[in-house]
């Protein structure tokens, strides 16, 4: 069953009347991870914010979402701030900017959960220290009374993805959460991703421009190409025999600008596709 | 922070040490012989060079430059500012008073910019582009554009006069605040309303508030946030309108008859009273001096990153 049904989905800027995102139609089945890849300004990012209704303003969008039977796009704004967070749960890139630089990074975290959950502050406390350590960041309590400038970028994706654990959404959308990272960061980062999909069993939403990462970790793949999906399919399928010129084009290319990543991810010949 | 507290308060010093002597260069190079404005002020009936001399002797004013610089630093520091060459009063007896009384219109007058301020940025910013916001800041246009003293008649006019629910003049009751408190505040909060509001905007379209709205957060918390980062910004200027009003009192004082530095200033240029226009000039300059600290300081603490480099 799927977990996220996109139909025809529709991106227009209302100011100038341009189109961002052209109908396009993909589902998210549950417990896999889907990936969208495609070169810079292809509305990955407007799609991945269009399914949490967070775009701006100024953007409009047509079409169906449901998640998990419901029509998303017919929910109430109440409905929907209570589906975000608890159900679907998003993971940025920029982890520095993700957070309130005026406050410690313990403040978010404690708010969020406090908002889903009925749990006392020790439960709570408990829970993220226990979720923080399973993501290999040490001294949690620690962390929590840092502000985000004084923690590095991979810490902040780590803690992002500790807070998903928490509160164990049925839909994780991580829009390119590794691109601001060095490689090593990443590496860890993509663990982490991993190990929470595999530990909560949810499904996921991949954005990348790394077709190393997206073919360790994602069972299908959407290709977007200017605001339209121009192939998708099982992941292998996509890298083995991709039917669409530009998919081809991609593939060659990006995978072999990832082999630094190759290295790193240890003796992953990402070459071989 | 207690270490840039220190330094912060170091550097003002020499700071201090510069506006006063420039105070007192200023009224050193005035073309006005202050012997002669005094024996104006005591309507002698001819003065002549020797009562020139003499009087230049008693006020101190044939010892060298230098000297009777360090002995007015001096005396300051004690708050002993002379006497008016024009009662003969103390300047501080004169000042004093006058300083307290528009430093109360001063604070009563920045609270209420505050609230304004905050209230109406926010709530403009959250509008931005709709009825609301596009009318108040029409109206806040219109009536901040209106000269003080014009919009001072109006109001008097319509509240003392028309309706007679609040004195024309003096410093009674409380009731004596409302109208110059009006006067004061309209002027300025439809300056800083605006600064706020575009810091919020700003604010608004930061990443930390989309990811605060995916993670569920309540609106009305993430404005909190929001707000708190704003203020950032705008804390500086809005301690910095404390000198500016306390400086700026002088038409609103005298439209309506205020007992405050602003009418006392007035008073003292007209009568050439040299003292008291030099005091009058270091108190504003060193007020001006004091909240640039102070809002420095608490940028600093409201900063973590500004708080951490320092
Ligand atoms: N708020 C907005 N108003 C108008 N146009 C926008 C807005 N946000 C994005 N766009 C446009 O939509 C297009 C798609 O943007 P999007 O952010 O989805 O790209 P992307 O695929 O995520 O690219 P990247 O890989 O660089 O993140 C871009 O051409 C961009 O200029
Ligand atoms: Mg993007």
């Amino acid at each position: 069953m799927a977990v996220l049904e996109v139909a025809d989905l529709q991106i227009w800027d209302s100011g100038t009347n341009q189109c961002l995102v052209a109908g396009s139609s993909f589902q998210v089945k549950a417990g896999s991870c889907l990936a969208i890849v495609g070169e810079s300004g292809s509305g990955k990012s407007l799609t991945c914010k269009a399914i949490m209704r967070l775009n701006d303003s100024g953007l409009r969008q047509s079409g169906e979402i449901r998640f998990k039977g419901e029509n998303l796009l017919a929910l109430s704004e109440k409905e929907m701030r209570q589906k975000r967070g608890k159900q679907i749960c998003l993971i940025v890139q920029n982890g520095m900017r993700a957070f309130d630089p005026s406050c410690v990074v313990g403040v978010h975290l404690l708010e969020t959960i406090a908002t889903h959950f009925d749990w006392g502050r020790d439960e709570i406390t408990t829970r993220l220290t226990a979720a923080m350590e399973s993501v290999m960041l040490r001294n949690p309590r620690e962390i929590m009374n840092k502000y985000p400038h004084q923690l590095s970028g991979g810490m902040l994706q780590r803690i992002m993805i500790a807070l998903a654990l928490v509160l164990a959404p049925d839909l994780i959308i991580a829009d390119e959460p590794t691109t601001a990272l060095d490689a090593v960061s990443a590496f860890e980062v993509v663990e982490q991703l991993m190990a929470l999909r595999q530990n909560t069993g949810c499904a996921m939403i991949f954005v990348s421009h790394d077709l190393g990462v997206v073919k360790k970790i994602a069972d299908e793949v959407l290709v977007m190409k200017e605001g339209a999906v121009v192939e998708s399919g099982a992941a292998h399928q996509i890298f083995s025999k991709a039917r669409h010129e530009y998919t081809r084009y991609l593939v060659s290319n990006k995978l072999a600008l990832s082999q630094r990543f190759s290295q790193v991810m240890g003796g992953v010949d990402v070459a071989e596709g | 922070m207690g270490r840039y507290l220190l330094k912060r308060l170091l550097i003002s010093i020499p700071l201090l040490v510069l506006v006063s002597f420039c105070t007192f260069c200023l009224m050193q190079f005035s073309p006005l012989d202050p012997a002669e404005v005094v024996l104006q002020a005591q309507g002698v009936p001819q003065i002549t060079p020797e009562l020139v001399a003499q009087t230049k002797a008693e006020l101190g004013m044939d010892k060298p430059f230098i000297v009777r610089y360090l002995d007015w630093l001096l005396s300051c520091l004690q708050l002993d500012f002379g006497h008016s060459y024009v009662t003969g009063k103390s300047v501080w007896s004169l000042l004093g008073p006058a300083f307290v009384n528009t430093l109360k219109l001063t604070l009563v007058s920045v609270a209420a910019i505050l609230v304004l301020s905050v209230a109406l940025g926010v709530i403009c910013a959250l509008q931005a582009g709709k009825r609301t916001d596009q009318a108040v800041r029409a109206v806040s246009f219109l009536l901040a554009s209106l000269p003080p003293y014009l919009l001072a008649a109006i109001l008097v006019w319509y509240f003392a006069v028309k309706l007679d629910w609040l004195p024309t003049s003096g410093m009674d009751s409380y009731k004596s605040y409302l109208l110059p408190v009006a006067v004061t505040t309209i002027g300025y909060a439809g300056i800083y309303f605006r600064m706020v509001r575009s810091a919020v905007l700003g604010n608004l379209h930061e990443e930390y508030v989309r990811y605060s709205r995916a993670c569920g957060l309540p609106e009305r918390k993430i404005m909190l946030h929001v707000i708190r980062n704003s203020l950032q910004v705008t804390t500086a200027v809005f301690c910095m309108a404390i000198p500016v009003i306390l400086g700026g009192t002088v038409v609103v004082e005298n439209v309506f008859a205020w007992p405050g530095l602003g009418t006392l200033s007035v008073k003292a240029i007209m009568s050439r009273d040299f003292p008291l226009i030099q005091a009058y000039v270091l108190v504003l300059a060193v007020a001006f001096i004091l909240f640039n600290t102070v809002s420095d300081v608490l940028q600093a603490a409201l900063n973590p990153k500004l708080r951490e480099e320092l």
